[in-house]
């Protein structure tokens, strides 16, 4: 199991490279000069030329690059332009409400998902049916700022039952925690369910077409039994596939639902960075969001280990 | 087509007449229709919806702040009493544009770097390596950041949005083409000395044309909803032009008291996506049954 993780770590490695570089030169295309924004209005070009060399920004860009992936293999990301905080901290203050956001998104998308895809897959073209396929199209077409707007006119303004906008962390306790979540999670939440249960569906029907079904049915075990632990125990490759899909598609989704709620968040911290053209805190988050799509890719490789023995990757 | 001197049944049918049944065979597809007739009907508010409602979407009345929708403003007026339906339809056309131009750069350059990916094995792996990376940046963020850097146009959101889909582009057309390069016809052909490029134009391509038709539509449906949203935080065409996004963010405001200012151009957003996709849907099980989801 640790070879495992070892191996498909190693394997990472020149994704994982590249990402970093294209991370560093995406940011160098930006117009603007960082050094002349950073001294403000009125700076002298002495005072220009000085931050700029401060910033390494006179040397040539190889070298820029070079100095960006040694400094990013001891940890640092560099300073934030305008935060005066480093890159590191910045994200780390924020990273906590952009994982409670996908945690409890997850936590509700998973168990109805699957269960949504297993109906309506036991229960071929029957209303569940036509209503996860309606819901999972709905997911992929209406666009999830204005089902958070919309959404906080019906809950927050007109029922009042939750908080429209701002976070509460979660040593202020449990409740509150849940409570702020709540709505932009579901919001969120909305766009995959119907994809995972489409998803789930498709998985289960092809399982339930297999000799073995009609073997344990035959010899009389309950429809649940057969649905769940032959069935649905079969899909779980596929089912984990898509929920390590979700939780990448959630990362990006995140941007857009902490802007409408106001969650401070990575998400948030980037659309302010990308608008500051505060270069280092860009890099850096756009660094952080490919490295976890690695990583959630990897945790799902193994986690295939795990869910079927039959795996292996000898 | 077929010369009259030829019966008819012996000869290949000809482009037109494979078009033609391809054309029924998609129409007897229900989601086909239904996203035809949608799609149809917006390409036809955004041609002629401009000649025929000719008020200027940018025009402010402010004696007709916050008018709800009437008979003289269908869509009602903005808190600058700009005619929300005359920015609709111009925020249709935006859409629209912005959504084939994606479709078709992303299709090109996805083809090319798929093309050499699949058929040129010295360069595939570094080739795909980079479109990994690529892939690992959430799409939107991507065109956070490339839109950044190119400044608040409206060329800049088409060339942000198709770098962000050239990876799924790329990978659609690198698979036919790792598929195609084996097939024996293609090995016979090389055999009998046809170069490289006449084997990618005349077997690889017209091969990966279905699986990237498809693939395009629904880039076309995610590039509207980014589009929407990139306009949505203040990084879109940059403002008085109207465009769907641009026109909710306005809106966000007054969304309990003005409803209407951010309901039609939400719908607007919701319809397109949904009609291109149900295009891709039916597309999909049309011309790439192996991909049929249906059980």
């Amino acid at each position: 199991m640790l070879r495992l993780v070892a191996v498909r770590l190693t394997h990472a490695v020149p994704v994982l490279l590249i990402i970093a570089v294209l991370a560093f030169l995406l940011m160098q295309l930006l117009p603007g000069d960082p050094a002349v924004l950073m001294a403000g209005d009125g700076a002298s070009a002495e005072a220009i030329q000085q931050i700029r060399e401060r910033l390494q920004l006179d040397r040539p860009l190889w070298e820029q690059l070079v100095s960006w992936v040694t400094h990013l293999l001891s940890g640092d990301l560099g300073t934030s332009l305008t935060l005066n905080q480093t890159v590191v901290s910045a994200v780390a203050e924020r990273l906590p409400v952009s994982l409670s956001l996908a945690v409890v998104s997850i936590a509700i998308t998973v168990p109805v998902g699957i269960l949504l895809g297993v109906i309506a897959a036991a229960a071929r073209d029957s209303w569940i049916d036509v209503a996860v396929m309606a819901i999972a199209l709905l997911g992929v077409s209406v666009p999830s700022f204005w089902i958070a707007i919309l959404s906080v006119i019906l809950f927050s303004v007109t029922l009042g039952w939750l908080p429209s906008a701002g976070y509460v962390p979660l040593s202020d306790g449990f409740l509150p925690w849940l409570l702020a979540l709540l709505q932009p999670a579901i919001v969120l939440a909305l766009f995959q369910v119907g994809f995972l249960a489409r998803m789930t569906r498709s998985a289960m029907l092809d399982v339930l077409d297999q000799d073995f079904i009609r073997t344990a049915r035959a010899k009389g075990a309950p429809e649940s039994r057969v649905l769940w632990k032959h069935g649905f125990r079969n899909t779980l490759i596929a089912v984990l596939t898509v929920v390590g899909y979700i939780f990448s598609l959630l990362i990006g989704g995140s941007v857009i639902v902490e802007q409408v709620f106001a969650l401070p968040g990575v998400g948030r911290l980037v659309v302010q960075a990308v608008l500051a053209r505060d270069y280092p805190l860009v890099q850096g988050t756009l660094l952080l969001f490919g490295f976890i799509f690695v990583l959630i890719n990897i945790a799902t490789d193994i986690l295939y280990v795990v869910v079927d023995p039959r795996v292996r990757y000898d | 087509m077929t010369d009259a001197a030829l019966d008819p049944a012996t000869v290949a049918p000809s482009a037109l007449q494979r078009g033609a049944a391809l054309a029924r065979r998609l129409f007897r597809h229900l989601s086909f229709r239904i996203g035809f007739v949608i799609v149809a009907l917006l390409v036809m508010v955004a041609v002629v919806g401009p000649l025929l409602h000719t008020a200027d979407p940018t025009a402010m009345q402010m004696r007709f702040r916050f008018r709800p929708p009437s008979a003289r403003f269908w869509m009602g007026t903005d808190a600058l009493g700009r005619d929300i339906l005359s920015r609709f339809v111009h925020g249709a056309r935006l859409s629209l544009v912005i959504g084939l131009w994606v479709a078709i750069l992303s299709g090109i350059a996805g083809t090319i770097f798929g093309v050499l990916s699949g058929y040129v094995r010295a360069i595939d792996s570094l080739v795909m390596r980079i479109m990994d990376a690529l892939l690992a940046f959430p799409p939107i963020l991507l065109a956070i950041g490339i839109n950044a850097a190119l400044g608040p146009q409206v060329h800049s959101v088409i060339i942000a949005l198709s770098v962000s889909y050239i990876p799924r582009t790329a990978r659609i057309v690198r698979a036919s083409a790792l598929v195609v390069r084996e097939l024996d016809y293609v090995q016979a052909a090389r055999i009998s000395g046809a170069s490289g490029l006449r084997i990618v134009l005349r077997h690889i391509l017209p091969n990966s044309v279905g699986p990237l038709l498809v693939q395009l539509t629904f880039v076309f449906a995610y590039a509207i909803l980014a589009e929407a949203a990139l306009s949505f935080l203040g990084i879109g065409p940059p403002p008085p032009t109207p465009s769907w996004g641009n026109i909710i963010a306005e809106g966000r405001d007054y969304s309990v008291e003005a409803w209407w200012i951010m309901l039609f151009p939400g719908l607007g957003i919701s319809l397109a996506a949904l009609g291109m996709n149900l295009l891709g849907d039916g597309l999909r099980d049309v011309l790439d049954p192996r991909l049929k989801i249906e059980g």
